[in-house]
């Protein structure tokens, strides 16, 4: 009786958000960070049994193949986890990074054409520390602690508005490229609609010169 | 030769309360959390999210269309009996509060099924609960200080600050990415 209050206790703990994903399909997930952020994902992945029809607590032989991408589309993580894994990677560059999710299982027929829960949860930059791992290492009493947290958290703040400084930067050279673009058309258009009146008044000019009624 | 029969009684007594304890427990709402997740709906597609909540638990799920089309997507939010709590279609952003009224699984969908070739880029914010407390096993008796109560309104005003840098950094993608097509449509 106290061992089962106790897994459904801990089951209600462990539980993020999930979702359901096919065997072939890919999952990605955006985060759109400054640089020098760390991101950490966990997930759990659970397999649909037919039998009893439940979502069994784990399988082995299922496994997820994590991808995270950078904004230049170039691959920084590429790796295969088990069926519950973490991954973490810190962003070197600013912008949207891609984390893609999808299954590889070693047994084939684990599927059989059902569909798999992946519970996941994914921490950026400020909400990727963990406290209680920073207040042993370093022995900091509660309210050095809290003021830690304080400044991690002014961190982020800083790295996101200078983010958004070299984001701005670059809304602003799109539009600049956008307003030349229709002044160069505009005049280009204009010289055209010239250049052909100017060519059919001489046409029209030289028709009715040829027809003697000027 | 001790007495067999205390240490046994006393085992007894702490299985008995260990018990109640852990049922008292299950009652409790968790610590909760927040999950903030931006993803690709593809068109004609339906994307949902799963999650367990304790009853008593005050959630609020909060999306916003970032890139696509006319920025506008449905969203649906269901109870464990499949009640709707939430329903709106093409919205652009929202944000909507509730209680969760009995246990279990809540699940909310984003579609995409009116779009016929346009992709969109959906964030959302899913908050369950309470951020969980800095201190793990924290079984606070006595008040905070001062310090630690500045400490917590500290806390709470720069996660509302974060909250903002969230939101304008996505109004300012939705506008840039606006004006990249733009310009990329000024040059056909």
């Amino acid at each position: 009786m106290r061992t089962l209050l106790l897994v459904l206790w801990l089951a209600t703990r462990g539980s993020a958000l999930y979702f359901h994903i096919g065997e072939t399909e890919k999952k990605c997930f955006i985060e759109e960070i400054p640089d020098e952020t760390m991101v950490i994902g966990n997930y759990r992945t659970q397999l649909y049994d037919k039998q009893r029809e439940e979502y069994q607590p784990a399988t082995p032989g299922l496994g997820m193949f994590v991808e995270v991408k950078d904004p230049e589309d170039k691959v920084i993580l590429a790796r295969q986890y088990g069926s519950e894994g973490r991954f973490t990677f810190t962003s070197h560059t600013p912008g949207e990074h891609q984390i893609c999710l999808h299954s590889s299982s070693t047994k084939f027929s684990l599927f059989a054409g059902g569909m798999l829960r992946v519970h996941l949860d994914i921490q950026v930059g400020e909400h990727a520390n963990d406290y209680a791992e920073i207040a042993a290492k370093d022995k900091l009493s509660e309210l050095q602690l809290r003021v830690r947290q304080l400044v991690e958290q002014v961190e982020q703040i800083q790295k996101e508005q200078n983010y958004q400084r070299w984001r701005e930067e670059r809304f602003r050279q799109t539009s600049e490229s956008t307003n030349q673009r229709v002044l160069w058309w505009s005049i280009l258009q204009t010289l055209i609609l010239v250049a052909i009146g100017v060519w059919q008044m001489r046409h029209l000019k030289s028709f009715f010169e040829a027809k003697k009624l000027v | 030769m001790p007495r067999p029969g205390s240490a046994q009684r006393w085992a007894a007594v702490a299985g008995r309360w260990g018990c109640r304890l852990l049922a008292l427990l299950l009652l409790v709402p968790g610590p909760g959390g927040a999950s903030e997740i931006t993803f690709e709906l593809p068109d004609n597609a339906k994307q949902c999210f799963y999650e367990d909540i304790a009853q008593g638990t005050k959630c609020t799920l909060e999306f916003q269309v970032i890139t696509g089309g006319h920025y506008d997507v449905d969203c649906r939010l269901e109870d464990p009996d499949g009640k709707v709590l939430y329903k709106e279609m093409k919205k652009q952003y929202d944000s909507f509060t509730f209680t969760a009224s009995k246990n279990g699984t809540y699940k909310f969908c984003f579609s995409n099924e009116f779009s016929t070739f346009t992709h969109k880029t959906v964030y959302f914010d899913f908050q369950v609960g309470e951020d969980p407390p800095l201190f793990p096993s924290e079984n606070r008796v006595s008040a905070l200080t001062q310090m630690e109560s500045a400490c917590v309104s500290i806390h709470e005003a720069l996660k509302s600050v974060i909250d903002y840098q969230t939101h304008f950094r996505l109004r300012e993608a939705q506008g840039r990415s606006r004006a990249e097509d733009l310009n990329t449509r000024v040059a056909y």
